[in-house]
């Protein structure tokens, strides 16, 4: 037994990674927040609630709010729609090659719906569009069967790449639901129409609202497919009309302020909308369906099970094939425009835009080095945070607790504008034009991966564990380093590649706080694209989808591993 | 007797819940100690203040003659220098390493020579019969084997005291029967004191040398040796708490005590407190049948005979009282103890506590 006494030894330490945590999150997610919220409602240091609403009254700004409504309700509805469908079918029929259509219809998360955007621009844009070429000379029509340019297409595209969040869901419901709950409602004499109407659907209910929910809130959000097909006619959303301001006036006051309006809106309608999905998820409902898997009962599909399976495959092949293909063979013709035949193909550009091409080359250094940075930074930030949220009993971790949500609930493009208004030099730092603005908000923007990955990996890990250790004579750093650390270590690495990948593909942040040399991959493909170097940018995407799909597979492999 | 832990006063609370209200208890040096309570009553708290997982809003904590915390000075000594082997309820066992290295943990944090850990290691690993399994991790561990880890763990780095959190609760039946006798037999070869913290009144019957008696307020009710608290429970609770307890309401009628409401007087010594309404209790163990009055003895008709196998059990019924009783099949049939329903019987009681019949209710409110 060691003699003498020390005054509280374990708080000073408590309250120092609490105080670290709380400074990380306020630097980097909290206080470009409160900077637009109060750019937003203040107008020369005074409040002025009037002149928010009359920026929101403003023909430009109404519209764009409306349109992302409007392509925010479309994609929701039709994004649930097909992933209840198709969720139903991988887990409650007898559709052949079930599991490997499921992993099938996972496919779309990993790409990156801009690039499919580029791809269905390409094949359906009204004039050079391939498909609407060729129906036009097949029926000597005069006019384009179908225009990409539309709020219809805009929403059809978010709908291919958005799904599966539905998808997974509803999945997973179906598979923990519990079948005596069906049993016993068809023992009591109920026919299947009446069991799926009573008893599934309202079982169900929950995971396909939250799955809808989360669409909502990205597809409102979403930069990308409205920046590629909507520009051009005229469609903004509101990330795209914030970019637009931003980026052409230079960043004047009057578009930081409109963009600052319209991020209000945004952020108050993402909290509006997580908070509706917790309220559902935590409804007496969801309870009914347990942890453990049971073996579903199965409609048989009889004579239709063939041909809902070549649908299924037919889907497939129309949504991810397709425009796969496309973008691979458009990078590799000569000039755009060419037909799409061997002797116009070489391996030519890819060559270029990886050897030579200046822009090209920065671009994928600049995406692979942010993304690495980031996600390191993240992960250790992340781990931290989590660790006090979940584990540690010290005063004032409400505040915590509550920033900890922040990131959940602010959108890419918030995001951006937030740290421009915060590191640009106001406050004796300007990080403008370097790529370290871009590391800031990617940060930001990240953070939330990473408290859920490293919170569920905390979770796992029992008190009792850590307490064990310090009884056992070690202190509290070495309980975390010998105990703590070892054991959600898995944790940390999914929530470095969950930050990496996607930082790979990013492009709603850094379009808005690129320089010329500071370009992302995803700003490279989207720029290019702009200026008409269609066969570059495409050649690029290209690249990044190969880039993406590898590190997705390591991931697969890695995390295969490490369950076992 | 030297007092190895001393606990002065000690409060606490989580937010409205008042777990402990001024707590005090003396641990003597060497003693099997066990703390006895319903699920709930607070006394992981208890072990978790000792080991100096929690902090006490009020009150000290002395172990070893060291003030280890106390809210008068402000004192506070962590868990990893408290010096104590602790053994979890979940056990507790790092998943990530072996045996041998959850073993070997305490002594590489004292920072001893690798050949004396390996020698003190190997040492445990054989006492707690985990001989070859060093290598294993935990996941290729049953339940009783995860157990003898922690035990060995626990008392690997020597310690003068060790605590134990209800640590066979995850166990089956035979393992925990099993697992009670080699704590107690560790505790006897190391000679170290042990305060092990339980539900289970067998447990603490078999290998306690004192029991605490612990309500679900977090009240100390009784301690005392393990004869002391099955025979002579100081009240009501303690009595229950220790097994199947029957009763039978008294009255009381010219300074004579009847069963029930009939005119059977109870042909034992009376109650030596004064109350305003009598219950005798007794355990079944405690009750003897007959067939014919034989001695002191109360007259009874059997209310229902149900043949459970092994033992026959009776329902009787005295004057409007229900109470229960067993007996081992084969000697009912040998003495002619085959009662049927509606056929008289005779009852005399081994043991008879007395309690007021108010403490009664306010214990069944407990």
């Amino acid at each position: 037994m060691n003699k003498g006494i020390k005054k509280d030894t374990g708080f000073g330490i408590a309250h120092l990674i609490l105080f670290i945590s709380i400074a990380v999150l306020v630097i980097f997610v909290a206080w470009p927040v409160l900077l637009i919220l109060f750019n937003a409602f203040f107008v020369n240091g005074a409040f002025n609630a009037a002149d928010f609403y009359a920026v929101l009254r403003e023909p430009e700004t109404y519209q764009a709010l409306l349109n992302s409504l409007f392509i925010a309700g479309m994609t929701t509805i039709g994004s649930t729609i097909v992933g209840t469908f198709f969720a139903w079918l991988v887990t409650r029929t007898d559709l052949p090659y079930k599991t490997f259509m499921k992993s099938l219809f996972l496919v779309p998360f990993m790409l990156p719906s801009f690039i499919g955007a580029l791809a269905w621009k390409m094949l359906l844009s009204p004039n050079s569009g391939y498909i609407n070429k060729f129906l036009m000379d097949l029926f000597s029509l005069e006019e384009p069967v179908f225009n990409i340019y539309s709020y219809y297409g805009i929403s059809a595209v978010e709908v291919m790449y958005l799904f599966p969040f539905v998808f997974i869901q509803v999945c997973g419901a179906l598979e923990r639901m519990d079948p005596t709950l069906e049993e016993s409602a068809r023992i009591s004499g109920a026919g299947l129409f009446t069991i799926t109407r009573k008893i599934t659907i309202p079982l169900v209910l929950p995971s396909i609202l939250s799955g809808a929910l989360l669409i909502m809130l990205y597809s409102m959000a979403h930069f990308g497919t409205v920046a590629v097909l909507g520009i051009e006619q005229g469609i903004y959303n509101i990330p795209t009309l914030i970019y637009e301001k931003i980026h052409q006036s230079g960043g004047s006051f009057e578009s930081i302020r409109t963009g600052t309006v319209l991020s209000t809106v945004l952020v108050v309608s993402a909290a509006v909308i997580i908070w509706a999905q917790q309220k559902i998820l935590s409804r007496g409902h969801y309870q009914i369906i347990g942890g453990k898997s049971f073996r579903p009962m199965e409609l048989k599909l009889r004579g239709l099970r063939w041909p809902l399976l070549i649908f299924c495959l037919a889907y497939i092949g129309f949504t991810i094939v397709l425009p796969t293909v496309i973008i691979f063979m458009v990078g590799a013709v000569d000039t755009y425009g060419l037909p799409l035949t061997w002797e116009n193909m070489s391996l030519n550009n890819y060559k270029y835009i990886l050897t030579e091409y200046e822009v090209t080359k920065d671009a994928i250094f600049n995406s692979v080095s942010l993304g690495l940075v980031a996600a390191l930074i993240t992960m250790f930030a992340g781990v931290m945070i989590s660790y006090v949220i979940v584990k540690m009993k010290v005063r004032g971790k409400g505040i915590l607790e509550f920033l900890g949500m922040l990131p959940f609930s602010v959108p890419g493009s918030v995001i951006a504008l937030g740290v421009i208004l915060a590191w640009s030099g106001q406050f004796g730092i300007n990080l403008y034009n370097s790529v370290w603005i871009i590391l800031v908000a990617y940060i930001a923007r990240y953070m939330a991966f990473s408290l859920k990955a490293n919170s569920a990996a905390l979770e796992q890990v029992h008190d009792s564990l850590m307490e064990a250790s310090r009884s056992c004579g070690a202190t509290m750093w070495q309980s975390l380093k010998d105990i703590v650390i070892p054991l959600v270590r898995p944790g940390m690495i999914s929530a470095f590649f969950l930050i990496f990948l996607p930082a790979l593909r990013e492009l709603t942040v850094s379009i808005m706080l690129y320089a010329p040399t500071t370009r992302t991959i995803g700003v490279a493909i989207y720029t290019l694209n702009e200026d008409g170097e269609t066969v570059m940018s495409t050649a690029l995407a290209g690249i990044a989808l190969i880039l993406i799909v590898v590190g997705q597979t390591l991931i697969n492999r890695f995390t295969k591993k490490a369950g076992e | 007797m030297e007092n190895i832990i001393t606990v002065e006063g000690v409060f606490k609370a989580y937010g409205e819940h008042k777990v402990h209200e001024g707590l005090d208890l003396d641990i003597h040096k060497g003693e099997c100690f066990t703390l006895l309570g319903p699920s709930g009553c607070g006394k992981t708290v208890l072990i978790r203040l000792i080991a100096g997982h929690e902090v006490p809003d009020q009150g000290k904590i002395c172990i070893d003659n060291t003030v280890v915390a106390d809210s008068g000075s402000g004192a506070y000594i962590p868990p990893e220098r408290r010096g104590l082997g602790v053994v979890f309820q979940d056990y507790a066992v790092w998943p990530h390493m072996t045996v041998y290295e959850n073993i070997a943990y305490p002594l590489k944090m004292e920072k001893r020579a690798k050949k004396e850990i390996d020698e003190l290691v190997m040492r445990m690993i054989d006492i707690v019969g985990m001989k070859g399994m060093e290598k294993r991790l935990p996941s290729e561990l049953s339940g009783g084997q995860q157990q003898r880890v922690a035990l060995a763990r626990a008392l690997v780095a020597d310690p003068s005291v060790m605590l134990l959190d209800e640590p066979l609760s995850n166990l089956d039946a035979n393992l925990r029967e099993e697992m009670r006798f080699e704590i107690k037999a560790l505790q006897r070869k190391f000679g170290i004191t042990v305060m092990y913290v339980t539900h289970d009144q067998e447990v603490a019957l078999a290998i306690s040398d004192r029991i605490a008696i612990m309500d679900s307020h977090g009240k100390i009710r009784q301690i005392g040796d393990p004869y002391e608290i099955f025979e002579k429970p100081a009240d009501l609770f303690v009595f229950k708490f220790m097994g199947i307890a029957n009763f039978l309401n008294i009255t009381e009628k010219d300074g004579k005590f009847f069963v029930g409401s009939g005119s059977q007087e109870v042909p034992y010594a009376g109650p030596e407190k004064k109350a305003a309404q009598y219950v005798v209790g007794f355990r079944p163990s405690d009750v003897a049948i007959m067939r014919k009055p034989e001695g002191k003895c109360l007259k009874g008709v059997i209310q229902r005979a149900s043949y459970l196998g092994t033992t026959m059990d009776y329902a009787i019924n005295i004057d409007g009282e229900v109470l229960r009783t067993e007996v081992v099949t084969h000697e009912a049939i040998s003495q002619d103890l085959m009662f049927k329903d509606g056929e008289e019987c005779y009852i005399s009681f081994r043991a008879l506590h007395w309690f007021d019949s108010a403490q009664l209710k306010e214990v069944e409110e407990l």
